[in-house]
């Protein structure tokens, strides 16, 4: 199984951060807690995982701190690809 | 005891100017937000005590003193002025919940300008809609966000200046100067602009249903209403230290995230960062918060993660809490019950209404999913909606409606006077929510009377989205409404129907929820989307978007006699 962290990591680079942006951003930054992705942004960002893996992530599972870094939401993918 | 005392008998002999007397305002004279939370407090003998504690995600941390607010906030002033700023401009903050924005905030009243906060995860296209129309002069911004400004720069003629507070002096462009709170002379020396009652203060821009969003025109007199609401309602005492979550980009972020908790000399926090519960409740904690004041989706959020995550942290301190943004459930009182030992209390206003104006208040006792009782000084009542008289059945759902004249009500939407006047009908400003009275002069919200989504607390204009919806190359026509959400309330649901020759593939859902995202924000960005071969009208083409809402929640569909034939 490939690792998602890359691409999430690009994705989250390209859609969430404005062309100027040149803070840092890495496998455990900070994205909702840190102000990166809001709580109402994590659903374009569930809806990217769902369909670049092809996977279902329950609502209840979508929580902010599932969602806080790159590495947990890789985590996530991996526990529902495995599924 | 409570600060209120009794609210029965606060009622027997209401009048404003306990607040004016207390503050010390004479009708007439001068009146000043940003001089009260700062100078003055220190003339009542404040000046070292603790105005700010400030925190950010990355573990920042700052605080600054009532005599460090004073000076600092005179500085700002001092900076404005000689940057040309004249009276009665617009000055906006675009700015996420940095300390900038708070003394920003207060040292544009002070030297006379209106302050314009903008929520900093709005769009481009969000800030161009709101700037442009006010005609705003500076903005003050910050690196992540200067982009947005750059994009709209050419459309703002009247734009003069950008104010960067965190520039790297090398990538700064047009119109752009590096602007260092901490490297700004503190100024010993500066008198306040002579504002009066009826002095512009903030503008608030606020969404409708119909056109693009309105600017509410406040005044400095809204002080009047904000320090006594914030008195008797968030019962703020001296040794208190009080969290509001809301944005200054908001008006809760405002009237209660700086000017409620400042004027009445008051210790407050602010935890710039997303959330996150365990790091909400380690700030409260940490800081010893004893009044909070949250939001329904915060609530809802914090009621998912459950009780057991609370006992891991000291939350002793709390004493009082409040919410606002949306109807608090009764579940949620009950759970807050639970969890901290504490109900929240639900408080009632909007942009318009400047300050609260149905609340619960301490002491009283609590009827869950209730939103309480008017201020007292505020005439509240629900009309008829045919007749616009106030309905006399306790019960009955009609809409709900404010005797003008409370001190903090807005004056008017800025270069819309004529908008502003249809917000009143028979001698009442109706706020645009329906609700019910109970026998016990309780009101109980049923919803808004129009097709504005309430999202997270924070109100959205079908208009914008399906504006914004046209915009993108595949949509040939779209709706746009609120669908049933347990967190939010309402989250946006978009109906849209592609132009000729286009089909609907996996991307493309996802594609123009982002294009909403970032030409909006996030609260715009419908969370789903349905598409469709074409949307409902009526024969004159207009959309329907009645109709769609009573299908998505379930309603009776009402009269459909207008709807065009297939």
């Amino acid at each position: 199984m490939d690792d998602p962290r890359q691409a999430i990591l690009d994705y989250v680079r390209r859609e969430y951060l404005e062309e100027d942006d040149d803070r840092e951003v890495d496998v455990e930054t900070p994205l909702i807690s840190g102000g990166i992705v809001d709580s109402f942004s994590m659903v374009s960002l569930k809806r990217f995982l769902e369909k670049k893996y092809e996977i279902q992530i329950p609502d209840a599972d979508a929580s902010p701190e599932a969602f806080d870094t790159v590495d947990r939401i890789a985590e996530l993918v991996k526990r529902f690809q495995g599924v | 005891m409570t600060n209120i005392g009794s609210y029965e008998e606060r009622l027997k002999d209401f009048d404003w100017s306990i607040s004016e007397q207390e503050l010390g305002y004479e009708p007439g004279g001068r009146i000043n937000i940003g001089w009260y939370c700062t100078d003055w407090n220190c003339q009542k003998g404040l000046g070292d005590k603790m105005a700010f504690f400030w925190e950010d995600s990355q573990g920042n941390e700052k605080q600054y003193t009532f005599d460090d607010l004073r000076v600092v906030t005179n500085g700002i002033a001092k900076y404005l002025q000689e940057l040309g700023v004249q009276p009665g401009e617009r000055v906006c903050l675009f700015l996420d919940r940095v300390p900038e924005l708070y003394l920003g905030f207060l040292g544009i009243l002070k030297m006379g300008a209106v302050a314009q906060p903008l929520f900093s995860a709005f769009g481009e296209e969000s800030l161009f809609q709101r700037v442009q129309p006010a005609e705003t002069c500076v903005i003050f911004t910050q690196r992540k966000h200067v982009a947005k400004v750059r994009k709209i720069l050419d459309k703002l003629p009247k734009l003069r200046h950008i104010l960067v507070v965190d520039a790297d002096p090398d990538k700064l462009r047009e119109k752009e100067i590096a602007f260092d709170l901490e490297g700004l002379p503190r100024v010993e020396e500066f008198e306040a602009f002579p504002s009066e009652a009826e002095t512009p203060s903030v503008l608030h821009y606020t969404s409708g249903t119909t056109g693009q969003p309105k600017g509410a025109q406040h005044v400095h007199y809204s002080l009047i209403s904000q320090y006594l609401t914030a008195k008797w309602v968030l019962d703020l005492k001296p040794d208190d230290i009080y969290w509001c979550n809301a944005d200054p980009g908001w008006v809760t972020g405002t009237s209660y995230g700086i000017i409620g908790p400042w004027v009445n000399g008051i210790t407050q926090a602010v935890l710039d960062s997303g959330f996150n519960t365990e790091r909400w409740y380690q700030f409260i904690q940490k800081r010893r918060i004893t009044v909070w004041y949250s939001a329904p989706t915060a609530i809802r959020l914090l009621m998912k993660e459950g009780t057991e995550v609370v006992r891991k942290f000291d939350l002793s301190s709390l004493r009082h809490l409040c919410s606002v943004g949306e109807p608090l459930n009764a579940e949620a009182v009950h759970w807050s019950q639970e969890a901290y030992g504490l109900p929240f209390h639900d408080t009632y206003w909007q942009t318009e209404t400047g300050s609260m104006v149905i609340t619960n208040f301490p002491g009283m006792p609590i009827k869950a999913g209730s939103m309480g009782k008017a201020f007292p000084g505020i005439t509240a009542t629900v009309l008829d909606p045919r007749t616009f008289e106030p309905i006399t059945q306790n019960g009955t759902v009609g809409l709900i409606a404010l005797k003008p004249g409370w001190p903090s009500q807005f004056r008017t939407y800025f270069k819309q006077p004529e908008v502003y006047q249809s917000k009143f009908k028979n001698g009442w400003y109706v706020c645009g929510d329906r609700a019910s009275i109970d026998p016990d002069g309780y009101f109980w919200f049923q919803g808004r009377d129009d097709d504005v989504i309430n999202t997270g607390g924070h109100l959205v204009g079908p208009f914008e989205i399906e504006s914004a919806l046209l915009e993108h190359p595949a949509v040939a026509e779209s709706a746009a409404i609120g669908k049933p959400d347990p967190v939010n309330m309402e989250v946006v649901k978009a109906f849209v129907a592609l132009k000729p020759g286009l089909e609907v593939d996996d991307d493309l859902e996802l594609e123009i929820m982002n294009f909403i995202r970032k030409r909006l924000s996030s609260l715009a960005m419908p969370q789903e989307i349905e598409f469709v071969d074409k949307l409902p009208k009526t024969r004159s083409g207009k959309i329907m978007r009645r109709l769609l809402r009573a299908q998505e929640w379930g309603e009776p569909l009402g009269d459909v006699s207008s709807l065009e034939d297939d």
